[in-house]
């Protein structure tokens, strides 16, 4: 995945803010990327664009064959359902669905989807299969939301603050699923965290400021989720 | 403006598309509602201002002939305010431009001297009255005239009593008599074939050798007299004189009519707002918790800065009125144009000097009460959940709402289904009240176009049972006295005619214990073919020798059954009685009669079997040679001919049933919206996140749309068959107001009804269902992932 000179700008009347400016950045399949950075820096801005639910103002999204920058709704959509999954920081389960169907749910559009009930149990969750989402915890709804994510074998995880709104050993686990998935699908997961001690994970941790690239450091050797502590 | 205020007016903005829909669903309540209660004082206030100042007679009789003397006596009856004697006759008249003979009543006009304190006055709307001593100068009926284009100084020729005279027009005029202007036997009126004149009494008289004499009679009664005693007095005075039973305004034929319209007018005006405005309640109240549930934050800073219940309670009923008010306005506007328009219709059927449409201010008082009630109905469990509302609860976000595997999941139906179907239907079972309502809102909706349609599907089903098995004789010709049966001869010879069945039409006066009924007892040929008694089913039934068949509505009226006797009182020749069983009861769906085999009544009355006219088949092709000898054919009183009694039938049937058809499917796709629109648009702010995530994870706008729409498009799916159902028991339930004496409705709707609703009802809640998801494409992905739902 390519980005090449991709600037964003919001016009909120007079005033124009400029969430990114001028972003390069490559990312390689089997990656495990986190973005570090202050609040407002950008962060969500560069993960809606490469996750296909915005497009940049300026520059170039290459994923593959497709360009993303300028693509329009149709083509996006398509890039969304066959390529990316995304873990949100809420988790947006449908309450009408039980854990099983949330997953299903997804597997039923998708082309090569991991059996529902395998991924759930990947997730540790294959004794909560009937539950409906009122009726789970905090961090049993993210990792059903994770298993919604991988359950149709995606390409990329996007993921937004997924530990957020979790407590730290809940936090925790959740990581653990994530790498599990990177390491063993070879999903490129690209990650946004406020929490430094988890760029220990990544192979390559980015740091945004202000709208731009600030530093690219990559970590010669992974710490594992089980390792790390905050 | 207070802040609150300020607050109100953004809301209804916001809401606009919600509040638009319901406003309009109220509107048509109220609109209905106006339209038929302001059409019905229109026309009941023409109808008291006509009758009392063209003094409509009170009772009324018809006879063979009495000398004028007798005027005098019948004024000394106790009751009685004014007495009117005439002459009346029925002819054929020859009218230039018509090919068919038409039937004309002639009536005639009170001497100079009388008509200080003459009844039934005409208004005169062009030209003059008759010079006193002219024989062939006639006023006649204005609306006869017009159908015909006859104008002053036009002629029309007529067979009095024998010999042929050409009358001249020198007047036009309406009567009270004949608002609803309809010849004998006809259901609807066709006034290009049936007419009334007015003529000199002399003149009349003389052709018809009843100088001295009348043979029609009015009374006016005075203030407080019941018409039955003097109905009885005049009876037993009229007796010797071959006196027809006397009725009242009720039996009177126009008056008949018209007062049966008026009552199908009420009938209208009850059940279709009370449709209306039920469902505008539902929507309300909807509409009001919608919004609650947005502002729940905004409710609880607003307690916490100190800003009681009852204001904050208030600001919601506030809400409802806005939106009941608008659609109010709408409705009172509505009901106003219809309501004139209506009257317009009603001007073609029925004739007045003036009918004027009128929408009094206490009607609209009274509309705007029912749309207070209806806000308020909607508005006061609702504003209450605001008032309940804890401050401190009402700060957090609304709790997520849970799910738990109900009947549908345990009862392992669910299992099955794709996953957005379950999804649908939990959704709908976890609100069970308010599915239920969204499909009885459109079911109601469904049933209104249903309703709109029954007239059309139950009056084509009437005239294929009337004139395919009942009446199946091409022209009617009726004596203007009863004949021998030699007169059938001559008819034999006439052009074109295949077939002749010879009838008798005895009036007669039927009675059973206390009650009683003065109807015709036909007499028919047991031969006969063209004349046919059917059963409910439409098979044929034959007239026993010597016993009595009535139709079955008079048998109601009469009180009798299968196997009962009634007295039958001859009301014409030589005035006999006899007691006859009743053997069977037909199915004819125009008009009540007895009937009798032709030999028996003869030989009952030991008669010769005198006839009064007879059933003629024709030759299509010689149509025209033998309707333009039966203008000439003296003897005849009137000829009525199917084809134009068809199609007069269908034009009528064309003008008032397609405006019905069109004015209740407007009424059924405005619900239907109403009610979708609404239920999508409340279904996509409770569930906007969810969907919007949908997006996030690839999912179509389409796919998202039916997520969004399948929960309604399942409820209309459902409401289609219960709304055609209901459809079906309203109709079912408006049937007795169509029992009449003149004509019985049966009780039909047909698959094309059904279809059509169906259609009108699937597409009216897609293109609303559309309308919001629309929406969809809005909806706001990257806010997904940053709000918490
Ligand atoms: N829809 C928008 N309209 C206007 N400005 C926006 C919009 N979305 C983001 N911004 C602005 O763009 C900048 C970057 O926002 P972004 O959400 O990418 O930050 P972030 O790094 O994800 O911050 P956080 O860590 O708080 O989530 C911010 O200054 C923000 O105010
Ligand atoms: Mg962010």
């Amino acid at each position: 995945m390519q980005v090449r000179g991709v600037s964003k700008t919001y016009r909120l009347g007079e005033v124009e803010v400029h969430a990114l400016r001028g972003i390069d950045l490559e990312l390689q399949e089997g990656e495990l990327v986190v973005i570090l950075g202050a609040s407002g820096s950008g962060k969500s801005t560069l993960l809606n664009i490469l996750g296909g639910l915005d497009t940049p103002t300026r520059g170039e999204v290459r994923y593959r064959d497709h360009i993303l920058s300028n693509a329009n709704d149709r083509a996006l959509t398509r890039y969304r359902r066959e390529h990316v999954g995304f873990v949100f920081q809420f988790f947006n389960l449908l309450p009408s669905l039980t854990a099983l169907e949330n997953v299903e749910l997804v597997t039923e559009i998708a082309a090569h989807a991991i059996s529902p009930r395998e991924v759930l149990e990947r997730v540790g969750l294959g004794d909560r299969l009937h539950h409906f989402p009122s009726q789970l915890s905090g961090g049993e709804q993210q990792r059903v939301a994770i298993a919604r994510a991988l359950a149709k074998r995606p390409d990329v995880l996007f993921c937004d603050e997924p530990t957020g709104s979790l407590d730290y050993p809940t936090g925790k686990r959740v990581l653990e699923v994530l790498e599990r998935a990177n390491r063993d699908l070879g999903t490129l997961v690209v990650l946004i965290t406020h929490n430094v001690a988890i760029a220990a994970m990544a192979n390559r941790v980015v740091r945004l400021s202000s709208g731009s690239i600030a530093e690219v450091h990559v970590n010669p050797t992974q710490a594992s989720a089980e390792a790390i502590s905050w | 403006m207070s802040r609150l205020h300020r607050a109100l007016i953004r809301d209804l903005w916001h809401l606009r598309g919600q509040v638009i829909a319901t406003a309009l669903v109220v509107s048509v309540g109220i609109g209905a509602f106006v339209t038929m209660v302001s059409t019905y004082q229109s026309l009941a206030r023409a109808r008291a201002d006509y009758y009392s100042t063209y003094r409509f007679a009170d009772v009324f009789a018809g006879l063979k002939r009495a000398p004028d003397s007798l005027a005098a006596t019948l004024r000394l009856i106790p009751g009685v305010a004014a007495v009117q004697t005439r002459v009346a006759e029925d002819v054929v008249l020859s009218v230039v431009k018509l090919a068919e003979p038409a039937t004309g009543r002639l009536i005639s006009l009170p001497s100079a001297a009388q008509s200080g304190e003459s009844l039934n006055r005409l208004y005169l709307t062009a030209g003059r009255y008759p010079s006193p001593w002219s024989d062939d100068e006639i006023v006649a009926s204005q609306t006869f005239a017009r159908a015909n284009s006859l104008s002053l100084g036009s002629r029309i020729g007529a067979v009095l009593n024998g010999r042929w005279k050409v009358l001249r027009i020198v007047g036009l005029a309406l009567s009270p008599e004949y608002v609803y202007e309809v010849g004998p036997g006809m259901v609807v009126p066709d006034n290009r074939r049936f007419g009334v004149l007015w003529m000199n009494a002399e003149g009349l008289a003389t052709a018809f050798n009843m100088k001295g004499a009348f043979n029609d009679l009015s009374l006016s009664l005075a203030r407080g007299a019941s018409s039955k005693d003097v109905i009885d007095a005049v009876d037993r005075l009229l007796a010797p004189y071959g006196g027809f039973r006397a009725y009242d305004r009720t039996e009177q034929p126009s008056n008949r009519f018209l007062t049966d319209e008026l009552g199908e007018i009420e009938v209208n005006a009850t059940y279709i707002p009370a449709i209306f405005l039920a469902v505008a309640v539902f929507l309300v109240y909807t509409l009001l918790v919608r919004l609650i549930t947005i502002q729940r934050s905004q409710i609880a800073l607003l307690k916490a800065f100190g800003y009681s219940n009852v204001r904050i309670g208030m600001h919601y009923l506030e809400f409802a009125l806005l939106i009941v008010a608008l659609g109010l306005t709408i409705g009172l506007t509505l009901g106003g144009y219809f309501g004139a328009g209506l009257i317009g219709v009603y001007q073609q059927y029925f004739h007045f000097p003036v009918l004027r449409y009128r929408l009094g201010l206490s009607l609209i008082l009274f509309a705007t009460a029912i749309a207070l009630a209806a806000a308020l109905g909607g508005s006061l469990t609702a504003a209450r959940r605001a008032v309940r509302l804890p401050p401190a609860a009402a700060m957090r976000p609304e709790p997520p709402r849970s799910f738990r595997a109900g009947v549908l999941d345990r009862a392992g139906l669910i299992r099955r289904l794709d996953t957005v179907t379950k999804a649908i239907l939990r959704n709908l079972a976890r609100r069970p009240w308010r599915a239920a309502l969204s499909v009885l809102g459109i079911a109601a909706a469904v049933a209104t176009v249903v309703i709109g349609r029954f007239m059309f599907d139950a009056v084509n089903a009437l005239m294929a049972v009337h004139f395919d098995a009942a009446e199946r004789e091409d022209v009617t010709v009726t004596f203007n006295e009863t004949r021998s049966r030699g007169a059938v001869t001559s008819l034999r010879e006439l052009p074109g005619v295949l077939r002749v069945e010879p009838f008798r039409a005895m009036p007669a006066l039927i009675r059973a214990g206390h009650r009683e009924k003065r109807v015709s007892v036909l007499a028919v040929p047991p031969s006969g073919t063209l004349r046919q008694l059917i059963d409910a089913r439409r098979r044929r039934i034959e007239v026993p020798p010597g016993g009595l068949v009535l139709t079955r509505k008079l048998a109601r009226i009469l009180g009798v059954v299968e196997g009962n006797h009634v007295l039958v009182e001859q009301l014409d020749g030589r005035r006999q009685q006899f007691t006859a069983a009743v053997v069977r009861l037909s199915d004819e769906p125009v008009g009540i009669n007895g009937y009798m085999d032709a030999d028996a009544l003869a030989g009952l009355l030991g008669e010769d079997a005198p006839i009064s006219g007879a059933l003629l088949q024709v030759d299509k092709s010689r149509e025209p040679a033998l309707f333009a000898s039966l203008k000439h054919t003296p003897a005849v009183a009137a000829v009525s001919i199917r084809s134009a009694t068809l199609a007069t039938i269908r034009a009528i049937m064309n003008r008032s049933f397609i405006l019905m058809t069109i004015v209740m499917t407007g009424f059924g796709i405005v619900l239907v919206a109403g009610v979708v629109y609404n239920s999508v648009r409340i279904a996509l702010s409770e569930r906007g996140t969810e969907l919007a995530s949908l997006r996030v994870l690839g999912f179509t706008r389409v796919e998202v749309g039916q997520l969004l729409l399948g929960e309604q498009a399942l409820l209309t799916l459902v409401a289609i068959p219960a709304g055609c159902a209901l459809g079906a028991l309203i109709c079912r339930l408006l049937v007795p107001a169509f029992d009449r004496e003149l004509f019985r409705l049966p009780f039909i709707l047909t698959g094309a009804t059904f279809g059509f609703a169906s259609l009108v009802t699937l597409g009216s809640a897609a293109a609303a269902g559309c309308l919001v998801a629309g929406r969809i494409a809005r909806l706001d992905l990257i806010a997904v992932l940053k709000a918490r739902e």
